[in-house]
């Protein structure tokens, strides 16, 4: 379309977030991707260089990237503390974002089919949260699923529990927090869908006979199939890398990935690997992702 | 108009009201309709026919009346339970579905065979001739194949009724022509009572056996296309159908077989009586066609005849229009067909010509 008409500027207005991205995400990542391969520094350094002008030995160092795989020389592969911290991470990371579309796609459902003029108000408040930090909200869920939290006086006040029971520092605490944190990340792109969705589709789905319920599953949730993907990587994405909500509200026992890429980088001081930990990371999520877009990303959006 | 065809009664609507709020859509409705009959609703939008149809579809509840098909009160059916199907304006066929699961779509919710499933999708998709579109998707069709798979989808359940909202509504021109035939043919080889709405009265009156003339909600006339055309009941039925000259005036002879009114450009003539009262006020309808044009005078004077002057002169390829301005300043509209060349290229802008037509060719109306 554009490519007709010439449009003066045209090059720059693309250019400028391509150079950004550049900038700021490609060279970054070569950084990464160098770091990945050297040596562990001495002393003040956090890495040697990949050559050694004064001795002018080249050393690329493949080991970072083995002891992800592999602990030690004879130990199996695949049975380290890093693989277990990935899968980990990725099982935490598809409960999370699971939640969030079970949670998430009636409530932009709801929305979407809410009368025009009380749409804005109720997607308002679907991002009031992020007009409070962060921390505070996941600080406040300690406060409410603690030993002597909110939760646990009132179980106890209604007699259903005699002692507190244990809601912080465990899976459970820590997927109610990731939940929470990242539904609004669902919501959206489920509702920017399913308010485009033509609702004579459904009445033509009635009119052939089929209840609303099932017309529900036969048509409305196979044309909100790429808002559905659309959400699900936005908390997937994140949610395995995530550092935070699992330190402040997981328990001791479940190492995330995101934990051990900071272990590995301030206090074992051991950037390499733990620069080798962060593009295997990269590579595990967009691989698989690059792959399934390229079979199904022409039919994730249906045209008219 | 009441003159009833012979198998009338199979889709009957008593009194039908549906109200928004305040707002009345649809004012005590009253039709009956023939099995096998194609009938068309039509009206300007917002007169209420498409609500009409809403109800007739089950998405629409009405507030009061019944809804007869077939002998059954199917106004409180949900419209999952009814025996009827549309065929929806601009089709709202399903995008991620290919033709022959949308065509298929009904029959599997009947909880049927798959054989018979297969078999029946085949058929239709046969009968709209669309077999080797099968595996396509809605959008990679032209209109008028969408509009053939929307037809097929809403008669592969074999519905006792089918409805069309605004059938070709979608379709450039050139295309509707070729596709009302073509619709109707196959509609007529199912045998299928056909309920459609439209706003075109050329697509009403070539597609549709009767049509009901709608207004605010109300229906103002039901009738053949020839019916309708030719004997209005009002002049909203008479201006909205056609093109139409309304000359109003007084009553001054009322017969049985014929009457006559004062009108502002002398007395017309009818030649039907209308049992009303001398003096009262009404309108004598002529459609333009009807009227002859001549600058000299016709050899034969009959009733109608008056004298005016070319205002406009419209070339429209197989007709010509032409408005003359009448003695008392309006506008009369004039159509000839451009059947002979010699008499008619003779008139021009400005020119005093004569125009007269029958006597059988007006039609009195009282509102």
């Amino acid at each position: 379309m554009a490519s007709h008409f010439p449009i003066p500027g045209k090059r720059f207005v693309i250019g400028v977030p391509y150079a950004w991205l550049f900038v700021f995400f490609f060279l970054p990542f070569l950084i990464l991707l160098y770091i990945s391969f050297v040596d562990m520094g001495e002393s003040i350094n956090p890495f040697k260089p990949i050559w050694d002008p004064q001795t002018g030995i080249l050393s690329l160092k493949y080991e970072n990237y083995w002891s992800i795989f592999r602990d030690g020389e004879g130990g199996d592969l695949f049975k380290t503390i890093y693989i277990e911290a990935y899968l980990r991470s990725i099982w935490y990371a598809f409960w999370t974002a699971l939640l969030c579309l079970l949670i998430g796609y009636p409530f932009a459902y709801f929305i979407a089919r809410s009368p025009a003029s009380v749409r804005p108000a109720l997607l308002m408040m679907v991002m009031l949260p992020f007009w409070t930090s962060f921390l505070l909200r996941v600080y406040a869920w300690k406060g409410i699923l603690a030993d002597q939290g909110v939760l646990n006086q009132i179980l106890m006040g209604l007699g259903i529990t005699n002692e507190p029971i244990q809601m912080l520092y465990t899976n459970v605490s820590m997927l109610v927090g990731m939940t929470y944190v990242y539904l609004p990340f669902m919501v959206l792109p489920l509702y920017a869908n399913l308010v485009k969705m033509d609702v004579r589709l459904l009445e033509a789905a009635y009119d052939l006979g089929t209840t609303p319920f099932k017309a529900f599953w036969l048509v409305t949730v196979p044309l909100s199939k790429a808002g559905i993907i659309a959400g699900f990587m936005l908390v997937f994405i994140p949610a395995v890398g995530e550092f935070v909500i699992p330190s402040l509200l997981g328990g001791p026992e479940n190492i995330m990935i995101g934990r051990v890429v900071w272990d590995e980088m301030f206090t074992s001081n051991n950037w390499p690997r733990a620069t080798a930990l962060a593009v295997v990371m990269i590579a595990l999520i967009i691989v698989p992702l690059a792959i399934y877009y390229h079979f199904t990303g022409d039919a994730a959006e249906p045209r008219k | 108009m009441a003159e009833a065809g012979p198998k009338e009664g199979y889709l009957v609507t008593e009194k039908l009201v549906k109200r928004f709020d305040e707002a009345v859509a649809v004012d005590e409705v009253s039709l009956s309709i023939g099995k096998g009959e194609i009938f068309a609703l039509l009206g300007s939008s917002g007169c209420g026919k498409s609500t009409l149809l809403r109800m007739l579809a089950g998405f629409e509840k009405p507030t009061s009346g019944r809804i007869l098909l077939g002998g059954q009160d199917v106004a409180r059916m949900q419209p999952y339970e009814r025996p009827v199907n549309m065929m929806f304006q601009s089709y709202a066929l399903f995008p991620h579905l290919n033709i022959w699961e949308n065509v298929a779509f009904g029959l599997k919710r009947e909880g049927l065979p798959k054989s018979e499933v297969k078999q029946r999708t085949d058929e239709m998709l046969g009968l709209v001739q669309l077999t080797p579109y099968a595996k396509r998707k809605p959008h990679q069709l032209s209109g008028g194949q969408q509009q053939r798979v929307a037809l097929a989808r809403s008669l592969a359940k074999k519905p006792k009724l089918l409805l069309l909202d605004e059938p070709l509504g979608a379709l450039d021109k050139k295309l509707r022509e070729q596709t009302q035939f073509e619709l109707v043919n196959i509609i007529e080889s199912v045998g299928v009572t056909v309920v459609m709405v439209t706003h075109d009265q050329e697509e009403a009156m070539t597609m549709a056996s009767r049509i009901a003339i709608m207004s605010k909600g109300r229906v103002l006339q039901v009738g053949t296309p020839e019916e309708i055309y030719e004997h209005p009941k009002n002049r909203f039925v008479a201006d909205f159908i056609g093109n139409v000259n309304l000359f109003a005036g007084k009553l001054s002879i009322d017969e049985p077989d014929h009457c006559a009114a004062e009108t502002g450009i002398g007395v017309i003539h009818v030649g039907h009586g209308v049992s009303g009262t001398l003096n009262m006020p009404v309108s004598i309808a002529v459609r333009p066609e009807k009227i002859e044009i001549s600058k000299q005078a016709p050899d034969a004077v009959g009733p109608n005849l008056f004298k005016g002057r070319v205002k406009e002169i419209g070339y429209l390829g197989s007709y010509n229009t032409y408005i003359v301005v009448a003695s008392d300043g309006m506008k009369v509209k004039i159509t000839e067909a451009n059947t002979s060349r010699q008499d008619l290229s003779g008139i021009t802008w400005e020119d005093e010509v004569f125009f007269w037509w029958s006597d059988g060719a007006g039609v009195v109306l009282r509102d």
